[in-house]
């Protein structure tokens, strides 16, 4: 029998006991790097997990994101959890349950493929007797290398239980929407509260600070101030809230000299110093009959989550642990060693649930600040970010500029693709390229050098993220121009440059039809060859009544936008109608989803529909603003996001493949619908929007 | 100044001892350990931190200590003591009407308050209520599902 190959995530974790234990009897133990983060991810991996070893959901002690108890899985980010971490689990449990069945026949004495578990037991037509995986703790050797071969993979097939394909409820939201259940609400004996003090522009240094001062303001028990990093701490957390705004009074800031005025993110962007490389290059330019050419932009987008980052830490017997809610347990902890310039086998990192994470966000900046003020004072401590901190400090969703021209030949067919991206990068993470990027390392003095930016090659792409078209052509070439320096810090936010890549190529694709008077459905299905995409479209087609177009009232459009996120994962197609007047009212939302065989069908659902609300908040009425001095758009005012007065109604369909390798969905929606809704307003107005967001300021400049 | 309030929280009489002018979010979550109201502005911007206090959804980071003297504070812990509170919160399970779950409690305080008052709200009443609150993961949608399901309830048992 020859081994398979095994995924990455079994080759760099490659022990069995670092998946599956027999630890906490009569549950069973099973581990992951990968985490919550408000997705459900937790659920469907626990339905593959119960599959591959034929126990209960409820019989499962699950342990993900532990430094020291889990395996490293890198990120929970770009729609990998169920591709990547789901696979891992299936390998691993695979061998579990076949090393099981092998301790069972030995012990009901019989053979191990006339055995079959459900609900956690073993049983045979051969015997009388069962057996449960608690018996079988002391007669299975689990520290051994996973292996993986056909005869392993079908014993699958005694596996009684289904869990996988079935809408099961989550049991995390019991416990969330009846009280205690956050990383927010979790406290440590002793615990102290600490605010951090910062300038409106988060990388700007201390010139001046009055120390006497802060610590005589009401609540204050110990000010922490090394270099640029500055913050209150006390045991009363109103106080110490109230604190942290009225020490700004005693702090002078200098801003980096990078940071110039707001511009239009198309002039910004452009003038950027930027490195350029042609990042893809395929087949031969031919002559063409006519050429199309257009620009689109996206601004510095906001994370924004509801609850602001949290984090606690306590140093103790000479470990200091952070409970975390980053998306990166072991890479944050690596990375707060280095910046805290001690070894990393005396950091721990526990995930715990934050509010929603969709990206790069502030967890693993909060986890320092808590790591280094509990470091400086001996104390437990607990660091919850502002709102101002959250819109302000955290990093944004990077902008963005793609340009397109096109050559057409006689029949109306593209035959020659060139796209332009220009962008800072996309991802910044801690660990990533193996570099430091935590934001109060690069504050404390002495401070860590401010790291290289460096975006995420293709495949999977940072602000290449689906530039590559996956429309039949003959010759495609993408340019990168990638800006190491922006005025604001950037990292990734979920899609990356998927966002406006599909936003804009997307956008396009109806341009180019229209100036051709062809049909943008029949026009994209020309340019077709996978049938999943085309069987997609037409279903999508169906639902939206796309054939009744034409018959719209005045001043309602209909529009479509489509993509296979990261030209590898889920396929998603959207249709928009709206109205427009002086702003947009978005009526009705239709998606089709092709995300493989489906885990948690009402999971993938909720995600298609809030990727699909979020995108329409992005697409309308986000962009963060900033002035010489900083970012201005700091509180929910300033930065609005979708009301519920402004939300359409949605159907989502999927388009489920048994079988079929299962694909990332989470962020498949959110650039099909921002296309969808600029293509939509184009028959609503008779006017292209090609720069986000579409405020009803931009609507009054288009119509003018 | 620190004095000893009294409130009536879930149904239970607590004395409290807390400067007057502390915000009632942080006496709930800190002094009396009730951590299902959260914080999420601190400016009454979004909703998050938002409790029934004498039948009235009112955010909590927005309202001091000695406003709530003597009175009736409901908060997610409470909910499934009342009948509104459990059918609404079951509703919210069963449409899986959550994502990362943060805004949820404070939304659900505010349908309660709004049905114990008017069990038929009617859009604009509704929406009234919930434009007081953000969603960010965008689950809108199976929020004014879960809502409406709680509206049909009501409205079979008035008819039963």
């Amino acid at each position: 029998m020859s081994n398979l190959t095994l995924p990455a995530n079994i080759v760099s974790n490659p022990k069995l006991s670092q998946w599956f234990r027999l630890d906490q009897l009569p549950l069973v133990t099973v581990c992951t790097g990968k985490v919550e983060l408000g997705q459900g991810i937790q659920t469907a991996l626990q339905q593959i997990a119960a599959d591959e070893i034929g126990v209960d959901l409820q019989q499962i002690n699950w342990i993900a994101g532990d430094t020291h108890l889990s395996p490293d899985e890198w990120y929970t980010a770009g729609s990998l959890s169920i591709e990547n971490g789901g696979a891992a689990l299936k390998t691993a449990l695979g061998y579990a349950r076949y090393l099981s069945l092998e301790a069972a026949a030995k012990q009901l004495g019989v053979t191990a493929n006339s055995i079959t578990i459900e609900h956690g037991i073993f049983s045979s037509k051969d015997s009388q007797q069962q057996i449960t995986y608690a018996q079988l703790a002391n007669h299975l050797d689990l520290d051994v290398e996973i292996t993986s071969n056909e005869q392993i993979i079908t014993s699958k097939q005694q596996v009684m239980t289904k869990w996988v394909g079935r809408s099961i409820t989550r049991d995390d939201l019991h416990s969330k929407l009846s009280g205690a259940a956050f990383i927010h609400d979790f406290t440590l004996p002793n615990m102290r509260h600490a605010r951090m003090i910062r300038a409106k522009h988060v990388q700007s240094t201390i010139t001046h600070v009055d120390i006497p001062k802060i610590q005589q303001l009401p609540g204050v028990e110990q000010v922490v101030h090394s270099g640029s990093f500055l913050a209150v701490v006390g045991s009363n957390e109103a106080l110490i809230v109230l604190a942290q705004e009225k020490a700004q009074a005693f702090v002078s800031w200098q801003t980096p000299a990078y940071v110039q005025a707001q511009t239009s993110t198309e002039e910004m962007i452009t003038a950027l110093q930027a490195s350029d490389e042609i990042a893809f290059q395929q087949g031969t330019a031919d002559t063409v009959h006519t050429t199309v050419k257009a620009r689109y932009s996206r601004p510095f987008i906001a994370h924004a989550s509801i609850g602001p980052a949290c984090a606690i830490s306590q140093e103790s017997d000479g470990i200091l642990t952070v409970w975390s809610h980053t998306q990166g347990s072991h890479l944050v902890k690596n990375q707060i060693a280095v910046g805290l310039r001690q070894d990393p086998s005396t950091v721990k990192v526990i995930h715990l649930h934050g509010a929603g994470c969709y990206g790069h966000n502030s967890a693993d900046d909060v986890a320092f600040d808590a790591a280094f003020i509990a470091k400086m004072t001996g104390l437990p401590i607990r660091v919850q970010w502002s709102r101002e901190e959250e819109l302000t400090a955290s990093p944004f969703g990077s902008p963005g500029v793609v340009e397109f021209e096109v050559g057409v030949d006689e029949s109306g067919t593209i035959i020659n693709w060139q796209s332009e991206v220009w962008s800072p990068t996309h991802i910044h993470r801690p660990g990533w390229a193996g570099k430091l990027n935590l934001l109060g390392a690069w504050m404390i003095d002495p401070p860590h050098p401010v790291d290289e930016t460096k975006d995420n090659p293709l495949p999977q792409g940072g602000g290449l993220r689906n530039a590559i078209t996956l429309y039949n052509v003959d010759y495609q070439q993408v340019k990168h121009h990638m800006i190491p320096q922006a005025p604001l810090r950037t990292s990734a936010l979920r899609g990356l440059g998927a966002y406006l890549n599909v936003f804009a190529m997307e956008s396009f694709m109806d341009e180019v039809a229209r100036a051709l008077g062809q049909d943008s459905l029949e026009f994209r299905k020309k340019h077709l060859s996978d049938p999943r995409s085309i069987t997609l479209l037409e279903t999508l087609a169906q639902m939206a009544n796309w054939s009744n177009r034409a018959n719209l009232p005045e001043g309602t459009g209909l529009g479509m936008g489509f993509a296979r996120y990261k030209n590898s994962g889920a396929y998603c197609g959207v249709m928009v109608q709206l109205r427009a007047e002086e702003k947009i009212y978005i009526d009705h939302v239709w998606s089709v989803c092709d995300a493989g065989e489906v885990i948690n069908p009402d999971g993938l659902i909720n995600q298609i529909e809030g990727g699909i609300i979020q995108s329409i908040s992005w697409t309308l009425k986000e962009m963060v603003t900033w002035d010489t001095e900083g970012v201005t758009s700091a509180t929910w005012d300033t930065y609005p996001i979708l009301n519920f007065d402004e939300v359409p109604q949605v159907e989502v369909k999927l388009l489920n493949q048994p079988g079929v390798q299962s694909l990332g969905g989470g962020e498949a929606s959110a650039g099909p619908t921002a296309a969808a809704i600029a293509n939509a307003l184009e028959q609503a107005l008779g006017v292209r929007a090609r720069h986000l967001p579409l405020t009803p300021d931009r609507l009054a400049e288009l119509m003018s | 100044m620190t004095t000893s309030i009294q409130l009536f929280l879930n149904g239970q009489s607590v004395t409290v001892n807390a400067p007057e002018n502390t915000p009632l979010l942080y006496v709930l979550r800190n002094d009396l350990e009730h951590k299902g109201t959260r914080f999420g502005c601190g400016s009454g911007n979004c909703g998050a931190c938002t409790v029934i206090v004498d039948g009235q959804a009112m955010q909590s980071c927005d309202m001091q200590l000695w406003a709530a003297t003597g009175k009736e504070v409901i908060t997610a812990e409470g909910l499934a003591a009342d009948a509104i509170g459990q059918l609404v919160q079951k509703a919210f399970i069963d449409e899986q009407a959550a994502q990362c779950g943060y805004c949820i409690n404070g939304i659900l305080m505010s349908v309660v308050a709004l049905l114990k008052k008017n069990p038929q709200p009617n859009k604009e009443v509704l929406m009234e209520s919930l434009n007081r609150h953000l969603c960010r993961c965008g689950t809108h949608v199976r929020i004014l599902r879960a809502i409406d399901r709680v509206i049909q309830q009501l409205n079979e048992k008035r008819a039963a």
